[in-house]
């Protein structure tokens, strides 16, 4: 589903990304973890070409999206992505921000994309809040439209940049909640975190990332329990 | 004591008479009715003109095309570079010197690609003010660069510099003064006529002055009270 082939990332002089060759299957729930500046949000950020590549290969379905004049929306359409901040549209109501895509890019028609949007509300437990602004909700309330307003989109897969790193302790919970049925509904995830519970619970594969290339992977039974790399040993002996 | 009566009756005989030359003989008011009424429109439709001017300048000045980056560049540098009063005779005595046109319209235009100009980095200010996470939601969502400009950029913008442009029409009060250079028809331009007639300058620039200054107060206060209101309006 996407498969990544020696990627590399520059900013300037310095090297973000070192060569990272991935492939992720449908299905999949791939953790990335990693200490900060370790590339993990930048690699994250290149998959829907937030960032561009400097080097290397990236498909999505086969469908090779770092060569030129690949199109770039039509591959975003198929790749939901919740940010850190979750960058929720503050002029518009929670209702107008979920829908708002599928009317201008899937050509949506209002009535349709206004059911569509309740029923996502439905899903992460906010329909009291169509009609309320992103400033009235808490950071969870605001993540979990964020969520809401990513799957809209019908996205085949689902981006998660540090999606909990910004939020009270307490609003932590009700996010990853929500991520985990997702999960379980078998959406293809990729998730930078550093929630070790959550990516113990769901992952199907855990990347280790340190200074731009991935050190370790695995199941999370053997990166976490049965390290070999050194460096994923001092991370975790660090956060666990 | 008789002394000063005799002062007061005297000063208050020259105010009386001031008065009615400036404003009551042959109905002078109706001129500087009609000067002011000149000055608020032409400062209005320049500011409208404005707007869209410096909206698509500051577009082209925040696009990747060097091309459409160095136009927008030259046009601001330009505008702002040279004075105002050389600006407008450039419009009114060279551009539009073959062309029949209305007086009003040479000065709605010369003042329009002027504030345009100022528009045009209150604007881009603006833009550069909203959150990058917002283009990346945006873009993230599917939306083209264009569609992310205008449901989520632009809207936003348009509140931070709203005050911004109100202040601009304001200025545009003041500065369209200058047109009575060319032309006798906004307030400078009533108080030349009446001038020209009284062979007196001290009671119509007097006037003008005060009622310049009136009518921007009376404007400041309202966009005070807007902006305030608009703060409110954030905290939601």
């Amino acid at each position: 589903m996407i498969k990544v082939n020696n990627l590399h990332k520059h900013f300037g002089k310095l090297e973000v990304l070192r060569g990272i060759d991935e492939h992720i299957k449908p299905g999949e729930k791939v953790v990335v973890i990693g200490p900060s500046g370790s590339g993990k949000s930048t690699f994250l950020r290149c998959l829907n070409l937030l960032e561009t590549p400097t080097n290397g290969e990236i498909y999505i379905d086969g469908e090779c999206i770092t060569q030129k004049g690949s199109n770039v929306n039509k591959i975003r359409e198929k790749m939901g992505m919740v940010f850190q901040q979750f960058n929720l549209f503050p002029h518009l109501t929670i209702l107008d921000n979920i829908t708002l895509a599928p009317i201008k890019v899937k050509k949506m028609a209002k009535p349709d994309a206004e059911k569509l949007a309740m029923e996502l509300l439905e899903r992460v437990g906010l329909v009291d809040k169509a009609n309320a602004y992103p400033a009235q909700l808490s950071g969870g309330q605001q993540q979990r439209i964020a969520i809401a307003r990513a799957l809209a989109m019908s996205p085949e897969i689902m981006l998660f940049d540090e999606p909990t790193s910004a939020l009270d302790p307490e609003m932590v919970g009700e996010v990853l909640e929500v991520m985990k049925d997702l999960a379980e509904a078998g959406m293809t995830m990729v998730v930078v975190t550093h929630e070790m519970g959550f990516a113990r619970e769901v992952a199907s594969r855990v990347l280790f990332m340190d200074q731009g290339v991935v050190v370790e992977q695995g199941t999370p039974d053997e990166v976490f329990n049965n390290p070999k790399n050194e460096r994923t040993q001092l991370f975790l002996s660090k956060v666990l | 004591m008789e002394s000063i009566s005799m002062w007061l009756e005297s000063t208050g005989e020259w105010i009386s008479n001031g008065i009615y030359s400036t404003f009551i003989v042959d109905g002078r008011w109706v001129w500087f009715l009609n000067g002011i009424k000149n000055t608020l429109l032409i400062s209005l439709f320049s500011v409208l003109l404005g707007m869209i001017l410096g909206l698509v300048t500051a577009l082209f000045r925040l696009s990747n095309s060097k091309v459409l980056k160095a136009i927008g560049g030259t046009y601001v540098d330009v505008i702002r570079g040279t004075p105002t009063m050389v600006q407008l005779l450039i419009i009114y005595y060279v551009i539009f010197a073959p062309i029949p046109i209305p007086k009003m319209l040479v000065g709605i235009i010369a003042f329009g690609i002027n504030s345009g100009a100022y528009i045009a980095e209150i604007v881009r200010g603006g833009i550069l003010s909203v959150n990058k996470g917002q283009t990346e939601a945006g873009r993230s969502l599917g939306l083209t660069n264009a569609q992310t400009m205008t449901f989520i950029i632009i809207p936003q913008a348009v509140k931070n510099i709203l005050p911004a442009l109100a202040n601009e029409f304001i200025v545009l009060i003041k500065e369209t003064a200058v047109i009575g250079m060319v032309d006798n028809l906004d307030l400078v331009g009533a108080a030349k006529k009446v001038q020209s007639r009284t062979y007196d300058y001290f009671w119509p620039l007097i006037s003008i002055a005060i009622i310049y200054y009136v009518v921007i107060k009376f404007l400041s206060v309202l966009l005070n009270r807007f902006e305030a209101k608009l703060r409110k309006s954030d905290v939601r």
